[in-house]
């Protein structure tokens, strides 16, 4: 922080500063005061402030996860009910070998073949950046501008692609597995329409796990975010902790990984609360109906 | 007439005991090798795999040039893509990179890393997974309980996340690590996010076979709990080891590759897959596409063929899904 040629005393006047010359307890006790008020210091490499730092960065990654997770959700639930409708027909077997081609194809490459494709070979869309961005207080959007849409593609499609094949997986296995059961046999006797039953009934029992697994996934969003984000320079939060990590800037990793832990229990809190609103066997249960 | 069923019999008895001497018929002719013989799939995902570990192994011989060699490196020879487009030389099969490596022989330099760390860390994992998840198994009690909340903390973090942050933290307390210390940081942070799997798979079965006939009698023979352990149930849990193994070989790659790409795993010395696909992700942008995706292809192949691998052998091994 203070260049090459620092005399001894500036040294020992910034070690002061920053209170490196107190005891290990002393400074740790320091640490956790002001990180329970969301301070995390100095950062390391860039001397600004590490709350302003992360705050000037999340918007950018929270549009891009809640993007990706809306694609995901969006396109994997009706693709997933649609494998298991139409099970054993060419194109159900076409997205299910797509499927096991978006698992195991590591993130970054999806980020790399995309751009391989649509930035550099067609020239379509922007492959770096944000683009245009509006200020509205202290938060920075791009989903004004359409500039902004533009630069948003190709990183929420990289994203979305690995939990866009879970979710249709996931949902097209629950959804054989109630279809077979007693109650959509019912259904089916009572004279119901396929439509009532496949999305009334069925697609509805179905929702607990894929919101399990959607919740815990959108916790991995955020971290293959990560990824995504020095493929595509977003400048998130993301491209920011990695920057710490190559430099070893600990204010910024330990702010970073505080901020993903508490963002991790509000998601699973969330979780849990939807159950009750999915779900009315839980809302009975816990009434003292029975 | 009537002696020569018997000299039938006897030949093919004796095809039988050639085949048993050697292992690799012995094996084709066991119940796992039946089925192998009889998918295609894991046939064709081996074959691939073989040819990859083959070129990895032996890269000193196989590979055209040896890349680390400055001294061969023809800077004429820069950028020239693969052979078969227009531009391209015969000289150099997949083309060359922007100092002019031969990117066919860094590819196969570049997979030998990545499949060593790979191992290593599959190893790495397995050996801690095995063990604690048979003493949380067998031990049961408050340690039982505190390893798989353990576990249970490691899985709700996606594994690139842990693998990151502690290969961040190794880099935050050794800056000035030499490449052996920084293999050693990353192998671990990669393995650190395996293990819980096999704690978890592990710790299941042992739980179901504490409690059989042979354990209880190994018991009252007196035998000691630590050799009960190694000798008596570990044997017994080792199948769905096996098939874990395999496919977390795949997933451990793509992690070393993904840390690599991100600038946090092996060493620059020494360019594994990740790293190949970093540097020529910066001449993207200029049309030289080789460079970036034939290393992408070797690793999704890779991780492709031993997936379906993993698969099979879970089918294979499986008598209920026969």
């Amino acid at each position: 922080m203070l260049g090459q040629d620092a005399t001894a005393d500036q040294i020992a006047a910034l070690r002061k500063d920053l209170g490196l010359d107190q005891p290990f307890i002393v400074q740790f006790g320091h640490f956790l005061l002001n990180a329970v008020q969301g301070e995390f210091g100095i950062s390391l490499r860039q001397g600004a402030k590490v709350s302003q730092l992360i705050a000037d960065r999340f918007p950018a990654t929270l549009e891009l996860a809640v993007i990706a997770a809306g694609m995901a959700l969006l396109l994997g639930i009706p693709m997933g009910v649609y494998a298991a409708l139409k099970r054993g027909t060419l194109s159900s077997q076409l997205l299910m070998t797509f499927s096991l081609l978006g698992v195991s194809l590591p993130t970054f490459l999806i980020g790399i073949l995309l751009i391989l494709f649509f930035a550099v070979l067609l020239g379509w869309l922007p492959s770096f950046g944000r683009g245009d961005v509006v200020k509205i207080g202290w938060w920075s959007t791009g989903l004004l501008t359409a500039k902004g849409w533009q630069h948003i593609v190709l990183p929420a499609l990289t994203l979305t692609v690995f939990q866009l094949t879970l979710i249709m997986r996931l949902v097209r296995a629950e959804m054989l597995e109630v279809l077979r059961t007693d109650y959509i046999k019912f259904a089916r006797a009572r004279g119901l329409s396929n439509r009532a039953i496949h999305f009334g009934h069925a697609l509805k029992n179905t929702l607990v796990p894929v919101m399990t697994i959607t919740g815990l996934q959108l916790g991995g969003l955020i971290a293959f975010a990560i990824i995504t984000e020095t493929v595509f320079q977003w400048p998130g939060m993301g491209l920011l902790f990695i920057q710490a990590v190559t430099f070893a800037d600990v204010p910024v990793m330990a702010a970073y990984l505080c901020l993903i832990a508490l963002i991790f229990v509000v998601i699973n809190l969330t979780v849990d609360l939807l159950y009750f609103a999915v779900d009315p066997r839980l809302r009975v249960g816990k009434a003292g109906g029975h | 007439m009537l002696a020569k069923p018997a000299v039938i019999e006897a030949n093919s008895l004796k095809k039988d005991l050639d085949g048993m001497s050697n292992p690799i018929s012995r094996w084709l002719s066991s119940d796992v090798g039946y089925s192998f013989r009889n998918s295609k799939t894991a046939m064709v995902a081996a074959f691939i795999a073989f040819v990859f570990i083959f070129c990895a192994l032996f890269a000193k011989w196989v590979a055209p040039y040896n890349p680390f060699d400055a001294a061969s490196l023809e800077l004429m020879d820069s950028l020239l893509p693969p052979a078969w487009s227009a531009d391209g030389s015969t000289k150099y099969l997949l083309g060359t990179d922007d100092q002019g490596r031969d990117i066919l022989s860094a590819l196969m330099y570049g997979t030998r890393i990545s499949l060593v760390v790979g191992m290593a860390s599959v190893m790495l994992s397995l050996v801690v997974g095995v063990s604690l998840g048979l003493i949380a198994g067998f031990r049961g009690g408050w340690l039982d309980a505190f390893l798989m909340r353990l576990c249970d903390v490691m899985l709700s973090f996606p594994a690139i996340l842990v693998a990151l942050l502690i290969a961040g933290v190794g880099r935050a307390v050794f800056p000035n690590a030499d490449d052996s210390l920084a293999f050693g940081v990353l192998i671990i942070s990669i393995s650190l996010t395996g293990w819980v799997q096999y704690a978890r798979t592990v710790r299941g079965t042992t739980l179901v076979e504490r409690n059989k006939e042979y354990v209880q009698a190994a018991r009252v023979t007196g035998v000691a709990p630590l050799r009960i352990m190694l000798r008596h149930v570990l044997p017994n849990v080792l199948g769905p080891v096996t098939v874990l193994a395999t496919i977390q070989v795949a997933s451990a790659i793509i992690t070393e590759a993904t840390l690599s790409f991100l600038g946090v795993g092996v060493p620059p010395t020494s360019p594994s897959l990740g790293t190949l696909i970093r540097i020529g992700n910066d001449f993207l942008f200029s049309g030289e596409w080789w460079i970036t995706i034939f290393p992408g292809l070797t690793l999704v192949l890779i991780a492709l063929s031993v997936n379906l691998l993993g698969d099979w052998l879970r089918d294979a091994l499986n008598p209920r899904l026969r």
